[in-house]
């Protein structure tokens, strides 16, 4: 047993702070610790990216990376993009064009196809396959992953026009 | 998939980096991206008593470009790489090849410092940095030293590095001419099948000079002296193909894996380099 560590990080705009292991995997702060269970664990070996979440407006894969590196980060979830109250374009998108089936790659998708979308606001058919080919789904054959993030794509450029 | 415990630092500058390797010895290991090293901890195949994070060392993350060289930081990502503008006008090859790497989640976070430190065959800036007769910053507690990329690997995670050094930075000459990096795998994210980088200049209708890298063939990268040489003074037309690619074929050493036995792996050596040359030419 390690020393415990004192992390503070700010996850979907709320403070939280903790005592934990170094050796605590930031997908396990977050679903066991902080009852944040939309990211997901799909394997082990850093390939699948359903634990995908946004950390300092980046795409990572929260099964590699320690709490103890996040540590003052800045973390957005799958529960911070949106509820459903208040679905954000993608998980509206997703829904109405059929981007899932079993929903377990979902948080992560969506969570990376709302950093893709910030950094590429119009993007091509390949640049969304390539842009989320960290993210495995086993359902849909990506074809209506493509098709929602097209679609969100879409919504949210011709709102971001008439808001200006 | 649940690493063996470990105790934490993150030091602010080099000389507590040096001073924690100085104190745990060969219990500890520096970190970067964390995108090699975590998966082998989760895996228990890395054993890391006491894990230094890099992320807060001052002076890791940088590119610098003058006249005459590229100097990377160690903790500039794969991501950061693709990004630069001035980068992609002086070595594209970096960006064609930091594309071909991993998947875009991982390369937020994984660094050309440990993607060069690392010693895994299977990666790919290795092999770019000896085609680009690229070197190594290396620091210690006797000081700093400079390693040849070329000299620096010397068997599956055996490098030249001691267990008490950090790479700190990849300096690169600027390249000239037409480039390619080229690499067949299985799907995205995958180790190279093989892989070829190359960097030719042409002169005239004829090749001048030719630096030509081959990834995951051997236990190594493997820089291809003879390839490059049989390019030279030709037009590179079909008998100077041939020959790059048995130079090449003497060179590198694949063994059977997952991707297929040595015949097939010697088979696509041929064609990837065969590619690789032809559209470095193209651009030359």
């Amino acid at each position: 047993m390690s020393k415990k560590m004192h992390i503070k990080l700010k996850v979907n705009g709320k403070d939280e702070e903790f005592f934990a292991e170094p050796r605590e995997l930031l997908i396990y702060t977050l679903r066991e610790r902080l009852n944040i269970t939309g990211p997901h664990i799909g394997c082990e070996t850093s390939h699948c990216g359903a634990c995908t979440v946004t950390i300092n407006g980046k795409s990572v894969k929260s099964c590699t990376m320690f709490a103890a590196q996040a540590d003052g980060a800045e973390v957005t979830t799958i529960e911070g993009i949106g509820g459903p109250d208040n679905l954000h374009p993608l998980q509206e998108a997703f829904k109405e064009h059929h981007g899932l089936q079993c929903g377990y790659c979902t948080p992560g998708m969506i969570t990376r196809a709302s950093n893709l979308l910030e950094e590429n606001p119009n993007p091509t058919e390949e640049e969304i396959r390539f842009g989320m080919a960290g993210n495995i789904c086993r359902c849909t054959g990506y074809q209506n992953i493509v098709k929602s993030i097209q679609a969100a794509a879409t919504e949210m450029n011709a709102a971001k026009e008439a808001a200006e | 998939m649940i690493p063996a415990a470990f105790e934490y630092y993150r030091p602010k500058d080099m000389a507590g980096v040096l001073s924690l390797l100085e104190e745990h010895g060969d219990d500890a290991r520096v970190m970067a991206g964390g995108h090699s090293l975590i998966p082998m901890m989760k895996l228990r195949m890395a054993d890391v008593p006491h894990l230094i994070d890099l992320q807060d060392v001052d002076g890791l993350s940088g590119v610098e470009i003058d006249n005459e060289a590229i100097r990377i930081g160690a903790m500039v990502t794969q991501a950061d790489i693709i990004d630069h503008p001035e980068l992609a006008k002086v070595a594209p090859i970096l960006r064609e090849a930091a594309l071909q790497i991993a998947d875009p989640q991982v390369r937020y976070m994984g660094t050309v410092g440990g993607n060069v430190a690392n010693g895994d065959p299977g990666n790919d800036m290795p092999g770019l940095m000896q085609c680009l007769d690229a070197s190594f910053r290396v620091i210690g507690l006797d000081g700093e030293r400079e390693i040849p990329a070329r000299d620096f690997y010397e068997a599956a995670y055996m490098t030249a590095r001691e267990d008490e050094e950090v790479l700190t930075a990849v300096s690169i000459p600027l390249p000239a001419g037409g480039y390619a990096y080229e690499k067949q795998k299985r799907k995205i994210g995958d180790y190279a099948t093989a892989a070829a980088a190359v960097q030719i200049v042409k002169d005239g209708g004829t090749c001048a000079s030719a630096s030509i890298a081959m990834t995951n063939l051997s236990d190594t990268p493997i820089y291809s002296e003879a390839a490059g040489a049989a390019l030279v003074g030709t037009t590179v037309d079909e008998a100077a193909l041939a020959a790059a690619v048995a130079a090449m074929l003497g060179d590198i050493d694949p063994t059977e894996d997952n991707r297929g036995p040595v015949a097939f792996k010697n088979h696509v050596a041929g064609i990837i380099l065969r590619r690789a040359i032809e559209r470095a030419w193209s651009r030359a």
